[in-house]
């Protein structure tokens, strides 16, 4: 078990490494000048050059990856190009945001997506499974951001039961924190439960098949305790997919964030692509993968405890 | 006609019926409808420049938020330029952008699945390291990286789309072409001389393509959200309309004037759901389903034309029996309609007995016994005139009452023992759940009394037993762990289906000569389930020849053996000899390459074989 989580941490450090190197260089290529976008047309050839000493980027290239690595080693983040403020310091602001947009959509996912999946594995056939089918097919091909507009015109122009847009802080109002988080939460839930809960419901299908489901069965257990057989042996495919959504919510909640007003650090993406502030964009995809790797750490521990099989392996 | 022809004449079945595919989505509703509307709005955007009854990009700002009219159906937008004209030219960016994505995630998913599944290896573990790495790469950031630094290029932004769509692709190629691989064909293809890219363009990639083109219907409906995500960020040329663009319009105007983000968001919409159900459906096409019966009980569920009498006598009284069946008939439900497998059987076990039931694959006899115990899978019905069990009449019994003599009047042995356990529980907790659940015995009680039938089935360290995990332990242990779980509730009849089969020829005698001592301590009627005359001859009173449904013959185990009425029967009883013989080379074989380390790979393998099993016998 040490060994397989120290396996699973390394994997996860390399991940975080090549990623974060990657979009260092895929930045630099990417935005050749930021000067220009940081500045504005109207700035002077001797105001960019100016601003270009300032934030170091007349250095060459390797330079300046050291110099951003090895105080990302440390934990710094670096300055923000755009108001040459700690990196570090905007992104614990904005993170929480989002984090809690995205822990509260996880949370709806998992909910729903295994109540869901477990009914209409168990029932498969029947006209709830066939009615939930349908819809889901629909609900998970859309887009977040579309079903958010139609949350939005519907329950927050027409009924004005959520705030349209903006964010309350939880320490100002718990009541209306979580009702500014509740229509992104579920627009950038929707497609994560229906996910879940197909791949639930497969799993579930297939695990009924299972030979040791009839032998339980045969020792007189009721459909209930043995159903929690199944979705036990089930649960990691729905587990696996939940991890996966996880990443995906993050990249989606950049568009959400968007709609809602909700100052995230989805707001501050596209915020700092449009100024080409690369050091915002680095701290920004560092904190994401870091995220990314912590959930995939946890799936693997929850998948152990599950299956005895990959605790052993 | 040599093994490897039939095999290679077996493949060219499986892909005639694959090709079948695209004709049945022609003719589901679920494909034609999404489909045609599909074509439609690729003929929209292909032919926008003819359709668009105006300049997408001209500005009337005497026409600015105008409402729908004549001039301009769909109304216009906040400069007075004609929405229908820019949702028709949308369509066309919005096709061509999806396409540049999939063309992307095709042209390098498909080939680096295909080569890491062929070839495996150290290609395969860093392909599947990149292709995991990718997946837990938040897209979108990414994206606004190559936006911002390519001023916005539209297309190099669909290839990059296309990039994070690559893992979905790589993931099926490579799994369709590990499974193929492993196909007994490729095997005779390769040592019938054939190359690398041969074989793969030959075999595997007949493989590969239903999956990818499910998963490219999949993949258009996300390349599209993606890319209206994108332009409603307002990443994008301001002078190309798109649909994406229009909803950020729409959007900052939704207060006042709704029908401008209606417009846009139901293209997108519909675009995107017709793609999903035209992927749903070929999914659904694709998997064979096994249909499903619905059970009524006391109500006749039998296949037409299904009146054949019943076959088979009682020996005892009726309250002389443990157990006695009159006129049992199942059926299955087959995508070919209900089929009988069972035509009327008639049997009984007195207290105490040993009855075997013997038969090839098909004969009915394991449908017979799962009817009893009302265990029969889900497309599976039974009636009957009369089950009697330990005195219950139970042929009007609900499911509940039926459940009730699980584990209290039936124990059920299985036959294939390593998939009989659930794998994610210890076997402690597997022998003590029934124990505390159905027969309400206090925790340590149930612990005592699982120590207790583990000790008596030969498990010289219960202990450790029970705090293993199923596939810590051999088929040997695991199969005289399901007799102690079958026996712990002191059952009255005890049913075994093929007990020995998946078991080694050392084993099997071992298992017999327990069952028979349990029988006899707990004065339990024994219904032995076997294809094989020496279990018959070991262990049993009586026998009960089964073929196609019927029962062909019976009697007392001495005279049948000696005279066997029918051919059928003389034909098992030969064949058991001989089988005695090949089974024995068999197993000789199975055991060195256990000692080899083969274990997992046989145990992997074992369930999948007692599912032929089971579908064998449904099928006939």
């Amino acid at each position: 078990m040490l060994l397989f989580t120290a396996k699973r941490l390394l994997s996860g450090v390399v991940l975080l490494v090549v990623v974060s190197v990657a979009t260092f260089f895929l930045a630099h290529l990417a935005i050749k000048d930021p000067t220009a976008a940081l500045l504005g047309t109207t700035a002077s050839p001797a105001q960019q050059a100016a601003l270009a000493t300032k934030i170091g980027i007349d250095r060459p290239l390797l330079v300046q990856f050291w110099d951003w690595f090895s105080h990302l080693v440390t934990g710094d983040f670096g300055t923000s190009w755009r108001n040459f403020q700690p990196v570090g310091a905007q992104l614990a602001i904005k993170v929480p945001v989002t984090l809690s947009v995205v822990t509260f959509a996880t949370l709806i996912t998992a909910v729903l997506g295994i109540a869901f999946g477990m009914i209409t594995g168990l029932r498969s056939g029947t006209w709830f499974d066939r009615v939930l089918k349908g819809v889901s097919v629909v609900l998970f091909a859309l887009p977040g951001f579309w079903v958010s507009l139609v949350l939005v015109l519907w329950f927050a122009v027409q009924l004005k039961w959520f705030p349209a847009v903006g964010y309350v802080q939880p320490s100002q109002s718990f009541d209306g924190w979580i009702r500014s988080l509740t229509l992104p939460a579920i627009s950038l839930a929707l497609g994560g439960v229906v996910a879940v809960s197909e791949q639930l419901r497969n799993a579930v299908i297939a695990q009924s098949r299972q030979d040791w489901v009839r032998t339980l069965r045969s020792r007189g257990l009721s459909p209930a305790r043995v159903n929690l057989h199944i979705l036990r042996n089930a649960s990691p495919a729905a587990l696996t997919v939940i991890a996966l959504m996880f990443v995906g919510l993050l990249s989606g909640a950049i568009v959400v964030e968007q709609i809602f007003s909700l100052p995230g650090i989805g707001m501050l993406t596209n915020q700092s692509s449009q100024n080409g502030d690369i050091p915002m964009l680095l701290g920004i995809t560092v904190v994401s993968i870091v995220f990314v790797v912590i959930i995939n750490l946890l799936l693997d521990f929850v998948l152990g405890w599950i299956n005895p099989k990959v605790r052993v392996a | 006609m040599t093994t490897t022809d039939i095999r290679v004449a077996f493949d060219r079945a499986k892909q005639r019926r694959r090709s079948g595919l695209f004709r049945r989505f022609l003719r589901h509703p679920g494909g034609y409808i999404p489909l045609g509307i599909f074509v439609l709005i690729v003929l929209v955007g292909v032919f926008a420049p003819l359709l668009a009854p105006m300049d997408p990009n001209f500005v009337d700002l005497a026409a600015a938020k105008a409402p729908p009219s004549a001039a301009h159906l769909l109304g216009a937008d906040s400069t007075g330029r004609d929405i229908l004209s820019r949702l028709i030219y949308g369509t066309r960016i919005t096709i061509w952008g999806a396409l540049i994505t999939i063309v992307t995630a095709v042209v390098i998913g498909v080939p680096s699945g295909v080569a890491a599944g062929y070839f495996r290896g150290p290609f395969d573990r860093v392909a599947m390291w990149v292709s995991d790495a990718l997946q837990s790469i938040p897209g979108m950031i990414i994206l606004l990286v190559v936006a911002a630094g390519s001023r916005n290029n539209f297309e190099l932004l669909m290839v990059t789309v296309g990039v994070f769509m690559v893992p979905g692709y790589f993931r099926i190629a490579r799994s369709q072409t590990l499974s193929v691989r492993e196909e007994p064909y490729i095997d005779a293809a390769r040592v019938s001389g054939l190359s690398d890219v041969q074989i793969i363009s030959r075999h595997v990639l007949k493989a590969v393509y239903p999956p990818v083109i499910i998963q490219t219907a999949l993949t258009a409906g996300m390349a599209m959200g993606m890319q209206a995500g994108l332009q409603f960020l307002g990443i994008g040329d301001s002078n190309v309309p798109s649909w994406g663009a229009m909803m950020l319009e729409g959007f900052r105007l939704m207060l006042t004037y709704p029908l401008m983000l209606l417009w846009p968001s139901v293209a997108l919409g519909l675009t995107i759901a017709v793609l999903a159900i035209m992927g749903s459906t070929l999914a659904e096409l694709a998997q064979v389903r096994t249909p499903r019966l619905r059970r009524r009980r006391g109500a006749a569920a039998v296949a037409v034309g299904a009146t054949a009498p019943a076959t088979g006598t009682v020996r005892h009284t009726a309250e002389g029996s443990a157990l006695r069946v009159e006129n049992l008939r199942v059926s299955h439900a087959t995508p070919s309609g209900v089929v009988e497998v069972v035509h009327g059987v008639t049997l009984d076990v007195a207290a105490g007995e040993v009855v075997g039931i013997v038969g090839e694959s098909g004969s009915g006899k394991s449908q017979t016994v799962f009817s009893v115990l009302d265990l029969l899978p889900a497309s599976g019905a039974s009636t009957a005139d009369s089950i009697r069990i330990a005195g219950h009449d139970v042929v009007t019994a609900t499911p509940k009452q039926r459940q009730a003599l699980l584990g209290r009047e039936l124990g059920y042995v299985p036959q294939e023992p390593m998939s009989n356990l659930d794998p994610s529980y210890t076997i402690g907790h597997q022998l003590v759940e029934p124990l505390r659940r159905v027969h309400g015995m206090s925790g340590p009680k149930a612990k005592a009394r699982a120590r207790e039938v583990l000790l008596r089935v030969g498990l010289t360290d219960p202990d450790r037993i029970m705090r293993s995990y199923p596939h810590q332990v051999s088929g040997g242990m695991a199969q005289r762990v399901l007799i102690a779980g079958a026996i712990s509730g002191r059952p009255t009849i005890l049913v075994a289906d093929e007990p020995t089969t998946a078991l080694d020829v050392t084993v099997q005698a071992e298992v017999l000569e327990l069952l028979r001592e349990l029988q006899q301590e707990y004065g339990m009627a024994l219904l032995i389930v076997t294809h094989n005359f020496g279990v018959v001859a070991d262990i049993c009173d009586r026998v009960i020849v089964m073929r196609g449904g019927e029962i062909v013959e019976q009697g007392d185990v001495d005279p049948l053996f000696a005279h066997p009425q029918q051919p059928y029967t003389r034909e098992l009883i030969a064949a058991s000899l001989d089988d005695a013989l090949g089974r024995a080379e068999l197993e000789a074989g199975r055991r060195s390459v256990l000692d080899s380390g083969g274990r997992s790979a046989l145990d992997a393998a074992d369930p999948a074989a007692g599912a032929t099993t089971n579908t064998t016998e449904v099928r006939a």
